[in-house]
């Protein structure tokens, strides 16, 4: 046999085995997080405040941080949406396919994309220091919003380049104007927009970097904008460094929320483009 | 149409144009307004870095390797080791893995094959950091302390810069494996087919074609995944040790500047050249993001412009 298909054989093994590594990865992940968190999630832990001696290892739950993350994770996307939308509109149809301005911009977006969240922290925490601020979930909410626009604009303007110029050249001829277009616009990127919300959930509920300084911890429930706020990464972050077992075993209970949530949005992701790529112009 | 009607027509499409101009106004300034945050970030943390920048000369902060913030002095150099080290450790083993995972996935698999990985890619993709974070403290940290580390070292805690730097590549594998399979997919089938009819083997054709006409754009993924790991913070802080040190070896724990951002945050208040100081890090990190970022872009944009 000459040497390469030798050379052929041997490469075509080290791929399989190397994609199948990413499987290993991925398995014993979540193998670990569903061993640990398991047993230590039930009823109690969903559905109540910490109690009393709850850093201790005493009775109480995770509900802080439960309602804090999705206080946070639910204002900040539609705050996001609010914002990003328009822009991803301003991108594709106001402005010429081609555009300069429009090239910079995504560039801008690329950039702020790859920003770390923690420099997000630090810079909405300098902010909020400077207009007398203190950690609150106000702060959480808009470093959070920040964070996750570049997400929302790249992933929504990735499905809106794709849209047939035809499409808006047929809706002008007809005497629209461009912003009535949009009408015609938003139901070809809707999925677009649906992924791209999932997408940025999934961010926005995951980061613990940004929200560490901006909305701070608390046992309770805030009740306004001005109040602190738990998350859940934090929680995992805050009680796994606790050296109480019981403590520790409650942070795989969290992990274990956060990691639930993130898999059905990536479910809920797939379902959703396969189902509209089918009846989707091309 | 009488004269009437005409009127009330042209009267309804002058309010239609206004109205567009106006919502055009809106999405110019949302536009403007997001791409502006990109500029205060920056100039937010000069501003703020900018007593210490005064105090002391750049080549002492960023070369000298005292950090002792409450007598005033103030050396990166430990914090700068520490993110390349960890960072460096997660490039070398996942480019490989990457590399042939995308391989594999482009040119040689079914798309059943696809439709299994991807899934399990976007999973991995979308796993928060603290779970990260977790599983490498329950099955990293051991697997150092108590299978590896024994055969090299006298004792290490499993806390170290190895640790983190398997972490971290398994948290940007997803990353590098869809730049290089978007990368690798751009490539003409044409080419590949003139190749594989000369006689060449798929893996020759690989060799040969693919990764020569790609290679600039490799570069450019590998810059971008580079600038994603030097900023991840919290999975890196939960398993790399948290020790001010020079690290001396893989199984020393190492400090990087995230890290130093994250632990240091709530008290740096009462010491102004201390907050100074961080926030100087910040800057660091996003100067480095910030360059890596442009540059592997344009790269990547022009290779899309060629190739397409």
């Amino acid at each position: 046999m000459k040497i390469k298909f030798v050379e052929e054989k041997v490469m075509k093994g080290i791929m399989l085995l190397t994609t199948l590594l990413v499987f290993l990865f991925v398995g014993s992940i979540l193998y670990t997080i569903i061993k640990n968190g398991l047993p230590a999630l039930n009823w109690e832990m969903l559905t109540s405040l910490p109690g009393g001696g709850f850093y201790i290892g005493k009775e109480g739950g995770l509900l802080n941080a439960i309602v804090g993350s999705l206080y946070i994770v639910g204002a900040s996307t539609v705050l996001g949406l609010v914002v990003s939308i328009p822009v991803v509109f301003y991108l594709n149809v106001y402005l010429k396919r081609n555009s300069k301005r429009a090239s910079w911009a995504r560039l801008a977006y690329d950039v702020l994309f790859g920003i770390p969240s923690i420099v997000y922290g630090a810079f909405a925490f300098t902010i909020m220091i400077y207009f007398g601020l203190k950690t609150s979930l106000a702060g959480g909410i808009i470093v959070i919003t920040l964070l996750i626009i570049p997400i929302f604009i790249r992933s929504m303007d990735e499905i809106a380049r794709e849209l047939p110029q035809d499409m808006l050249h047929a809706s002008y001829s007809l005497g629209a104007t461009r912003f009535e277009t949009i009408k015609v616009v938003i139901r070809q990127i809707a999925p677009g927009i649906a992924t791209a919300t999932l997408l940025s959930i999934g961010r926005a509920i995951g980061d613990a970097a940004a929200v560490m300084f901006t909305a701070g911890y608390t046992d309770s429930i805030p009740t306004s904008l001005s109040q602190p706020a738990a998350t859940l990464p934090l929680a995992v972050f805050f009680q796994l460094s606790s050296p109480i077992p019981e403590v520790q075993e409650r942070a795989y209970a969290a992990a274990l929320i956060l990691t639930g949530i993130v898999l059905v949005l990536s479910l809920l992701g797939r379902i959703i483009t396969n189902r509209f790529s089918k009846n989707k112009i091309q | 149409m009488t004269r009437g009607e005409y009127k009330i027509a042209q009267k309804t499409s002058v309010f239609r144009l206004l109205k567009d101009k106006m919502a055009g106004s809106v999405m110019f300034t949302f536009t403007m307004l997001s791409v502006l945050l990109l500029i205060l970030i920056g100039a937010g943390l000069v501003i703020k870095s900018l007593p210490i920048l005064e105090e002391k000369s750049l080549w002492e902060l960023l070369f000298t390797s005292k950090w002792k913030p409450m007598r005033g002095d103030f050396g990166f150099l430990p914090f700068i080791m520490g993110t390349l080290w960890v960072t460096v450790i997660a490039i070398v083993w996942t480019l490989p893995v990457s590399l042939f995972t995308a391989i594999f996935l482009t040119e040689n698999s079914r798309s059943w094959v696809k439709k299994v990985v991807f899934p399990a890619l976007d999973i991995l993709a979308g796993l928060p950091s603290v779970v990260y974070g977790v599983w490498g403290i329950l099955v990293v940290v051991p697997w150092i302390s108590d299978s590896l580390a024994p055969h090299f070292v006298e004792y290490s805690t499993g806390y170290s810069t190895l640790t983190a730097g398997i972490v971290l590549g398994i948290m940007i594998l997803p990353l590098m494996i869809s730049l290089f399979v978007e990368l690798f997919s751009s490539v003409p089938q044409d080419l590949r087919e003139a190749s594989l009819s000369l006689g060449a083997t798929r893996w020759q054709t690989t060799k040969y074609v693919l990764l020569k006409k790609t290679f600039p754009g490799m570069v450019a993924s590998v810059t971008l995944a580079i600038s994603r790991a030097m900023g991840e913070t919290i999975a890196v802080l939960m398993v790399c040790g948290n020790i001010v040190q020079m690290p001396g070896s893989l199984f020393d724990g190492c400090y990087p500047l995230p890290a130093l951002l994250a632990n240091n945050y709530g008290e740096m208040l009462s010491l102004p050249l201390y907050e100074s100081a961080l926030m100087l890090s910040a800057l660091i990190l996003f100067v480095v993001v910030f360059v890596f970022n442009i540059v592997s872009r344009l790269i990547l944009r022009k290779i899309e412009r060629t190739l397409v």
